[in-house]
């Protein structure tokens, strides 16, 4: 997710053999003498639906008994993950662990492969899909009760990978401090003088990619071209508009990055801070992008990281997603359904053009792109 | 004369043990399993395709960058933190003055990483407090170098100088007021004191502390990392991109070619340090 996880300034003599120490470390700690799922909860640790691990209740059940669930990089700001995570622990009385809350989703993977076998190791992730795509073979397969309600699209058949919830890619900005942005060519203006931020460094983080390409659509390129959006981002370094500062929701509030290229649900939650700050979703380059969801497949609680996944995706979770601004999944069969909160549909920034979203091919493509040519142009 | 051995045996190589235990599981073995990784690919097979990533020019670049990166925060941090450190020892040897700038600098010397970078935003970024209040009185004191190479030297310095301090004043101490006194009866000027005496005897520690301080920069990671997101400029922030991106995958071993290189870096460094430190031993012996 976030691309910034800054340890403390010591020695990267140690951090950059961290990888290396993990696994010593984790070669230290006593073997996984069996599956400790097959110990704590039965046949939760294999189940692929509630049903299979003996209904809802004997699911709730069995997730009780382990009293906890590791979570792993979901900031509390991001989707609204932090009620998310207090009301499940409410509801169902488990403890939720969370770890690195700003890591991305390749560190996701990074603790799954180093804490594999530890009672530390997440049970749940909710990774980019180009990250859930290369790793499968780490995934369980999971249906949940509201499985059809999902476009086919938006799931791997047999349940490794849910995607879970998305927006569009914006401009958020500050309008006290700007005139109303109707374009991503707005941005160009003497106005924006060391103000437009990235979330992250597209060559690292998801979300900067896509502000990468939602601005080369803007600029005349193409999903199959970023070069434009290359270079919308070098003629701002070069006219001292762009900063390179990580965006965080701390540099937004102190105002240190007025602009920022972000998901409009990331985007959306600023306003708490800095009421004045609005959401733009460009109309002619509406670039959308989900998450999804995945179980470890050696999840140290498994029973608990099945019934995590029944609350994501009960309208409870998909609304409490809503609530912060994201598009949950399941929000067209909500809406059909009327389950869907109404007043938090209504508030999410309003989206005029036709959704486009890059294919795993314009991904590769992109990354490509990115690697060999952002660094010359923004360093 | 060489003091005579008191204690020991056979056996005295044992207390050294938990020691050298503690240097293998945390340097010796990291450091293997870097050289490994640097040579193999995601399937443990040997390759030099990592190896092939350091002449990358991005790559080229960031250790340029890196280097003179720590160069300039280390000789900022030497020479203002040597003239600090002289102040400092001027004074009453257990004087206010010294004890609260060693109890300062011990914490200030240690204080970096993302508190650091945000103390630095919060202050003279865009929208920084001294920023927003020099702009009433007119210079504009940012125009985004806090977030470029200058910014990092700036922000170094700050953990580098009390780093010197710490690090150079032994070495003041052990000027002794009596070579003073010696040459000021044979007829010497301060001056002379100063150029013939002082400086020759100090060299040595002050460029050993100035390796040291070089080292200290060029493996500081996670301020940089906080101040500046893009295009990962300095060596520690390529291999960050190598470990953590989720964007080009399977890259890890490739920061291990990049941490590879940084050691031979830092090896290099350490054998002058080493060398230098030899000769300073020998002159304050």
């Amino acid at each position: 997710m976030d691309a910034s996880s800054p340890r403390s300034r010591r020695q990267v003599l140690t951090a950059l053999a961290g990888a290396g120490s993990f696994a010593l470390l984790a070669a230290c700690s006593p073997p996984p003498s069996s599956s400790p799922a097959a110990s704590s909860s039965g046949s939760a640790g294999a189940a692929t639906s509630a049903e299979e691990a003996g209904g809802m209740d004997a699911l709730v059940k069995a997730a009780k008994a382990e009293g906890q669930l590791n979570v792993i990089a979901l900031p509390p700001d991001w989707a609204n993950y932090g009620e998310m995570i207090s009301a499940f622990s409410a509801k169902y009385g488990i403890k939720v662990n969370s770890a690195t809350p700003d890591g991305s989703s390749q560190d996701e993977i990074n603790a799954v492969n180093q804490l594999k076998g530890t009672s530390r190791a997440p049970d749940v992730l909710d990774i980019g899909m180009s990250v859930a795509l290369a790793n499968t073979s780490l995934f369980a397969p999971y249906k949940t009760a509201t499985w059809a309600d999902i476009p086919d699209a938006q799931k791997e058949p047999s349940g490794l990978w849910v995607q879970d919830y998305g927006g569009y890619m914006s401009v958020g900005y500050d309008s006290s401090k700007f005139p109303e942005v109707k374009a991503v060519s707005d941005l160009t203006a003497a106005a924006f003088k060391n103000s437009v931020a990235l979330n992250g460094d597209p060559t690292q983080a998801n979300a900067a990619l896509n502000g990468v390409v939602m601005a080369s659509l803007a600029n005349g390129g193409s999903l199959d071209d970023v070069s434009e959006g290359v270079e919308f981002f070098k003629g701002l370094k070069g006219s001292g508009n762009f900063i390179p500062v990580q965006a965080t929701s701390a540099t937004v509030k102190s105002g240190e990055t007025p602009v920022v290229f972000d998901w409009d649900y990331l985007a959306a939650a600023n306003a708490k801070e800095v009421p004045t700050w609005k959401v733009f979703v460009p109309a002619d380059a509406t670039l959308g992008g989900y998450y999804a969801q995945a179980i470890n497949k050696q999840a140290p609680n498994p029973a608990a990281a099945r019934l995590w996944q029944e609350f994501l995706y009960s309208d409870e979770g998909q609304n409490t997603y809503l609530k912060g601004g994201a598009r949950p999944v399941r929000m067209d069969a909500m809406t059909t359904a009327g389950t869907v909160d109404a007043t938090a549909a209504a508030a999410l920034p309003p989206v005029t053009g036709t959704p486009v979203f890059l294919s795993e091919d314009q991904a590769t493509k992109a990354k490509a792109a990115l690697a060999s040519t952002w660094a010359g142009a923004i360093g | 004369m060489s003091p005579r051995r008191v204690t020991g045996g056979r056996l005295a190589w044992l207390g050294s043990l938990p020691f050298l235990a503690y240097v293998g599981l945390f340097l010796l073995a990291p450091t293997v399993i870097v050289a490994v990784g640097a040579f193999t690919d995601v399937a443990n097979r040997p390759t030099l395709a990592n190896i092939r990533v350091l002449g990358q020019r991005t790559v080229l670049d960031s250790f340029v960058d890196s280097i003179a990166l720590s160069a300039a925060s280390a000789v900022i941090g030497a020479v203002l933190g040597a003239v600090l450190a002289w102040v400092v020892v001027t004074g009453n040897p257990d004087g206010v003055l010294r004890r609260a700038a060693t109890a300062v600098c011990g914490v200030l010397a240690q204080f970096g990483g993302v508190t650091l970078a945000f103390a630095f935003i919060a202050s003279i970024g865009n929208q920084g407090l001294l920023t927003l209040a020099l702009d009433q009185v007119g210079p504009r004191l940012s125009t985004g170098w806090l977030y470029e190479l200058p910014g990092l030297v700036l922000v170094y310095s700050y953990f580098q100088i009390p780093l010197m301090v710490l690090v150079f004043l032994p070495a003041l101490d052990g000027v002794r007021p009596q070579w003073r006194e010696a040459a000021e009866t044979l007829g010497g000027s301060s001056w002379q004191y100063f150029r013939h005496v002082a400086v020759p005897l100090l060299t040595p520690a002050f460029l050993g502390a100035l390796l040291l301080l070089f080292a200290n920069a060029f493996a500081a990671y996670a301020t940089a990392a906080a101040l500046i997101s893009q295009g990962a400029i300095i060596a520690p922030l390529q291999i960050r991109t190598a470990l953590t991106s989720e964007v080009l995958l399977g890259q890890a071993n490739a920061g291990k070619a990049i941490a590879l290189g940084m050691i031979l870096v830092v090896a290099v460094a350490m054998t002058l340090y080493a060398l230098v430190q030899r000769r300073s031993a020998r002159w304050l012996r």
